[in-house]
């Protein structure tokens, strides 16, 4: 009998090892939830996020909470498996009784979440990209990340501003590259944008040669975009130098960092793509209001963590002010009340951009809120 | 025309990577009848290491050297710690115990290493060569030249050398190798070694094109996998043609038919193969002598 309940505590405590519970312990009063990749496939979207989380949570505590009451983040790490983030979903709601919850760093999470708060009436932001989240428009769910169909609008404005219309596309095949694809080829007319050539490419793909041969081949072709995340567009871009391409090339804002540079190397000169006002935090204009907001947050990440600052962990950031907020001007801890100030948000600078929220748009962002960037000499600058 | 040949070039840069994985497989296989699903690991462990040590400040070629060494002894490890325990096991339990391997290799990579993809510079520069119309890298040729050579290696090592006759007959017959005087666990440790060795010669070749990251091990072993049954499993002339026709299948499904189809057609012709000639293209039948 001894022996059984001794096997009885240890399978327990494997249970609660694997379950990977990561509480901010501290006796507070507003409690809120999260369930984030912090490890596994997207890891490197929700490392940031949760480390910001963190940061943010102490920092409020330290400064005596909202309105004298402390916030209790209640975190769990869904490893981006849509399965283990419904169960975190369900024990946020029923076992934490938490009265909103940020999270779901991917978009399968975040989908496999929704109707879990929808049902318990739990207001919801999301850091996940697909429009999907918000569109159709859910009564308790949010996000703030821009969309891929934003990001195709920017570039697609960009490309209309230098007098081109006639667009080639290569894309992954990954969630991500296949998602901006189609929203890329859904709003290609309303920028009069006309693609002449349509490619593929797996996302373990080493050479995309033939595809790019293919591309420049097409009649008429101005402008190359290539939809995609991971190593494959570092890989079109190189291969766009060795063909030697003469049109120009997009990338999206999925590759919007360091170390796309590093990888593409020389080939990089030139490339644009839209991004985050984060990524390039000391060069706006002082006048610029995202200007204070996101040199402050990249300056307390990188003192917190010794780590260089990513859009994503910009995401939670933004997240989490608009979700204070929304508690503040509520007054109340009670969800419905929270919901319906997260909907009013109003004029909101976070890193992302500036957020007006609305009853018909839960996420706020329009298109200002992309910088378009192009790669020069190996940094960053502005395309004005 | 160009367009032909600028796809012939593309598939032979792919093929050449397919074929140094590719190669990899046979050693092992040919001394144990085992497909080392951690061959992958191994490529990616030969990548990975040069990287690290490369901008740890060592110079290139003496990171790529200590990457292979390194490596050569995780494969040494994974026979003395994970196979040679299991002695007397099955072929497939001995495969299982490979693929738990690449899960850990792979796990290790992700903590010693990180979770971002990386690269270090080509050998020779990235200004591709023009020829008729087309280009080449000059990192192209190198894997090209480095698949021939490995193969020529390897024919050489199992044709005329001692001690790969020694590996095949530990395949053919591990009780009779023994009668004869070979030692049979030194040569399976000495087919890990050369696999690894292989496998991160590979990864050092063909980082400054694919890129590396802790988990491209996978995708590498995979196609490399199909290009040695399509060449035929345990033949070094079948693994280097294999991966060259998957590499130049694929190339040109891309770019006369669509991308969409580049992987299926590679499939849908290496399992037409197999209908025709199940042992692939240069494989030996085998016969059991009852």
């Amino acid at each position: 009998m001894t022996r059984f309940n001794h096997l009885k505590t240890t399978a327990l405590a494997i249970a609660l090892a694997g379950s990977a519970a990561i509480a901010v312990p501290a006796h507070a009063d507003i409690k809120i939830g999260s369930s984030l990749a912090i490890t596994g496939p997207a890891s490197f979207l929700g490392d940031p996020e949760a480390k910001t989380l963190k940061m943010l949570v102490n920092e409020l505590n330290a400064n005596g909470g909202i309105n004298g009451e402390k916030i209790d983040l209640i975190m769990y790490d869904d490893a981006a498996d849509p399965n283990q983030a419904r169960t975190f979903a369900t024990r946020l709601v029923e076992d934490d009784e938490v009265v909103a919850v940020i999270g779901g760093t991917s978009t399968g999470a975040t989908m496999a979440m929704i109707p879990v708060f929808e049902e318990a009436k739990v207001p919801f932001i999301s850091l996940a990209g697909a429009v999907v989240i918000i569109d159709p428009v859910k009564k308790w769910v949010f996000k703030t990340p821009h969309t891929d169909l934003m990001a195709c609008g920017k570039i697609f404005e960009d490309i209309k501003a230098r007098g081109l219309s006639k667009v080639g596309l290569i894309s992954g095949t990954g969630g991500f590259g296949k998602s901006m694809h189609e929203q890329c080829l859904s709003v290609a007319g309303k920028y009069g944008i006309d693609i002449v050539a349509d490619e593929t490419y797996g996302p373990k793909d080493a050479d995309m040669t033939p595809q790019l041969t293919k591309i420049a081949g097409a009649a008429g072709l101005q402008a190359v975009v290539n939809p995609g995340f991971g190593q494959g567009p570092a890989i079109v871009t190189r291969n766009f130098k060795q063909l030697n391409i003469k049109v120009p090339l997009y990338q999206s804002h999925g590759v919007a960092s360091k170390s796309f540079i590093d990888l593409a190397g020389d080939a990089a000169e030139g490339v644009r793509l839209p991004a985050s006002a984060l990524l390039v935090a000391d060069m706006l204009d002082d006048s610029d209001p995202q200007k204070a907001v996101v040199v402050g947050y990249r300056d307390a990440y990188v003192a917190e963590t010794g780590q260089p600052v990513s859009t994503f962990g910009g995401h939670a950031y933004d997240a989490f002010h608009i979700l204070v907020n929304a508690i503040k001007s509520a007054g109340s801890n009670n969800p419905a009340a929270i919901r319906d100030a997260i909907e009013n948000t109003k004029g909101f600078i976070g890193t992302a951009g500036e957020v007006n929220m609305s009853a018909t748009d839960h996420l706020g962002l329009d298109l200002n809120a992309f910088k378009m960037l192009e790669i020069r000499d190996g940094d960053w600058t502005i395309v004005k | 025309m160009s367009e032909l040949l600028q796809f012939f070039f593309s598939g032979i840069t792919v093929g050449a990577i397919y074929s140094l994985v590719a190669l990899g497989f046979i050693i092992i296989y040919n001394s144990s009848g085992v497909v080392n699903f951690a061959q992958g690991e191994f490529v990616m462990l030969g990548g990975m290491s040069t990287v690290f040590l490369f901008n740890a400040g060592v110079p290139l070629a003496i990171a790529a050297v200590a990457a292979i060494l390194i490596t050569c002894l995780v494969g040494i490890a994974l026979n003395k710690l994970a196979i040679e325990p299991a002695k007397g096991a099955s072929v497939v339990t001995l495969i299982i115990i490979t693929i738990g391997a690449s899960i850990f290799i792979r796990g290790m990579a992700q903590l010693v290493f990180d979770k971002q993809f990386h690269r270090f510079p080509s050998f020779s520069g990235d200004d591709p060569f023009l020829i008729g119309g087309a280009t080449i890298l000059p990192q192209g040729v190198w894997m090209i030249a480095g698949a021939i050579a490995v193969f020529i290696g390897l024919f050489v090592f199992f044709t005329y050398s001692l001690t790969g006759k020694a590996v095949l007959a530990t395949s053919n017959n591990k009780l009779a190798a023994r009668l004869v005087g070979i030692s049979t666990n030194m040569m399976m440790t000495l087919s890990f070694g050369l696999s690894a060795a292989i496998g991160a010669l590979a990864g050092v070749l063909v980082t400054p094109i694919t890129l590396t990251s802790y988990d491209v091990g996978i995708a590498l072993a995979l196609k490399g996998f199909a290009a040695a049954i399509l060449g035929g499993m345990g033949s070094p002339f079948g693994a280097l043609v294999g991966g060259i026709l998957v590499g130049l299948i694929e190339a040109m499904t891309a770019g006369y038919i669509s991308s969409e189809y580049k992987d299926a057609a590679s499939f849908i012709v290496i399992l037409a193969v197999l209908f025709v000639m199940p042992n692939g293209i240069f494989g030996r039948s085998t016969i059991d002598r009852v």
